[in-house]
């Protein structure tokens, strides 16, 4: 397994529990893709179209890898490295 | 993968692409360009004037709490002379607007600035409850709508503001000229997209948008960096489907091709409208309660008096601008 942190903002914390932060530990070998379709699978607890669509995150969701914009990253195909910070951050919750 | 150089100054470490322009920029290089953009809109767009009253919207959401920070900021470092007040609308819904107004509160005190809370059952004698269990679900964002812009104005009107300041962003102006179009509604489809609105029109106070032209994404992306206090979270009343439609559109839009969301508020400033077919509106008073109005009587008194006789409200007041309820 490996381990990291992921952090869920802006509104999608209310998918989790409520938890904004949370040490996880995932399958090895995960592009970000495979993180966002394991993450709707094991942790989103209800409206799962809230946060992807498979592993297509919705539209409208940031998603950084330690702190950088993970369109500078390779969004989905990026590899996951243990110790790696994936924050989401919805942008689409009130003004 | 090598970490990848700001275009910009070339020393730091890219964090994001801006969508806009698609440059990857460092964080530094970023808070400058976004501060610098939003004091060319307020320049170009000639938003304020020295020495005015402002009133900013403030709902503790990320859009006014940026807003808030970014004014203040560059009232300070440009000399606008302004005077900035928070003013916020409690829409009385219990869990929902009791959290935001706490970090409205606590967004008072860090920025040091006045603030005046109006509350619908002070101006109306209903909550957004006690509505919703009236009407039910299907029409409130409508009476929400059309209570929250007037409230907004009474705020500001009881600090003396003499404009008000709303959040609304690039993404927000650009679906909204989305829904505009779908509607035919042309007019409101060109009003949308100006920076001031209001400005000529009997006694409601103009609203300017500094944010006209700022992304959503930039924003949540300058409070997350910032660690700017906001709160967010999801009316607990049903949202509009049909702007939720015109929103995930633009959101859908924005990922395939970002420049269209600017490109959209640009198509709707080149757009005219025939002055053979278009008829202007004559404005009066509410004979009710004095808000400007087409009518006899105000979108909120009908909205008030269809609530108290148990009738269907008025299909003429269904239509608003504003942004719905759920803040969208
Ligand atoms: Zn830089």
């Amino acid at each position: 397994m490996t381990s990291v942190v992921l952090e869920f903002s802006g509104g999608l914390e209310l998918l989790v529990d409520g938890k904004k932060r949370l040490e996880q530990e995932v399958p090895d070998k995960l592009t970000l893709g495979g993180l966002i379709g394991w993450i709707r699978s094991n942790l989103i607890k209800e409206r799962h179209e809230l946060f992807s669509q498979g592993q297509r995150i919705r539209p409208g969701v940031l998603v950084l890898i330690n702190d950088v914009d993970w369109e500078l990253e390779g969004k989905e195909t990026y590899n996951l490295s243990s110790g790696d910070c994936i924050s989401f951050i919805s942008t689409l919750h009130g003004g | 993968m090598a970490p990848k150089l700001c275009v910009l100054c070339a020393a730091s470490r890219a964090c994001l692409r801006r969508p806009k322009t698609s440059e990857a920029i460092c964080k530094e290089c970023f808070y400058s360009a976004f501060e610098d953009e939003i004091h060319e809109t307020i320049v170009n767009e000639n938003l304020f004037k020295p020495g005015e009253k402002i009133a900013v919207g403030a709902s503790g959401g990320k859009d006014s709490t940026v807003l808030v920070h970014v004014l203040k900021l560059l009232n300070e470092r440009y000399e606008y002379g302004l005077d900035l007040f928070l003013v916020s609308v409690d829409e009385g819904i219990k869990g929902y607007r009791d959290d935001s107004l706490d970090a409205v509160k606590r967004n008072q005190q860090e920025y040091e600035l006045p603030l005046k809370i109006v509350s619908y059952s002070e101006l109306y004698g209903w909550t957004m409850d006690q509505i919703v269990e009236k009407i039910g679900k299907k029409s409130n964002c409508t009476y929400c709508g059309v209570f929250r812009r007037q409230a907004l104005d009474r705020g500001a009107e009881y600090v003396g503001a003499d404009k008000i300041a709303t959040g609304h962003n690039a993404d927000d102006i650009a679906e909204t000229v989305i829904m505009n179009f779908l509607r035919g509604d042309f007019p409101r489809l060109i009003r949308c997209s100006e920076a001031i609105t209001g400005d000529s029109v009997g006694d409601s106070l103009p609203r300017v948008k500094p944010f006209k032209y700022t992304y959503e994404k930039e924003i949540v992306l300058y409070a997350h960096y910032k660690s700017l206090d906001y709160f967010a979270t999801e009316c607990i009343y049903s949202p509009e489907a049909f702007r939720g439609h015109a929103r995930q559109f633009i959101k859908d839009i924005e990922v395939a091709r970002a420049r269209s969301i600017v490109d959209t508020i640009r198509s709707a400033e080149k757009f005219r409208t025939d002055p053979r077919t278009s008829s202007e509106q004559t404005l009066g008073a509410c004979v009710n309660c004095g808000y400007m109005t087409s009518q006899k009587l105000c979108k909120a008194c009908l909205l008030k008096q269809s609530l108290e006789s148990d009738q269907k409200p008025d299909q003429g007041a269904s239509q608003t601008k504003e942004r719905g309820y759920h803040g969208r």
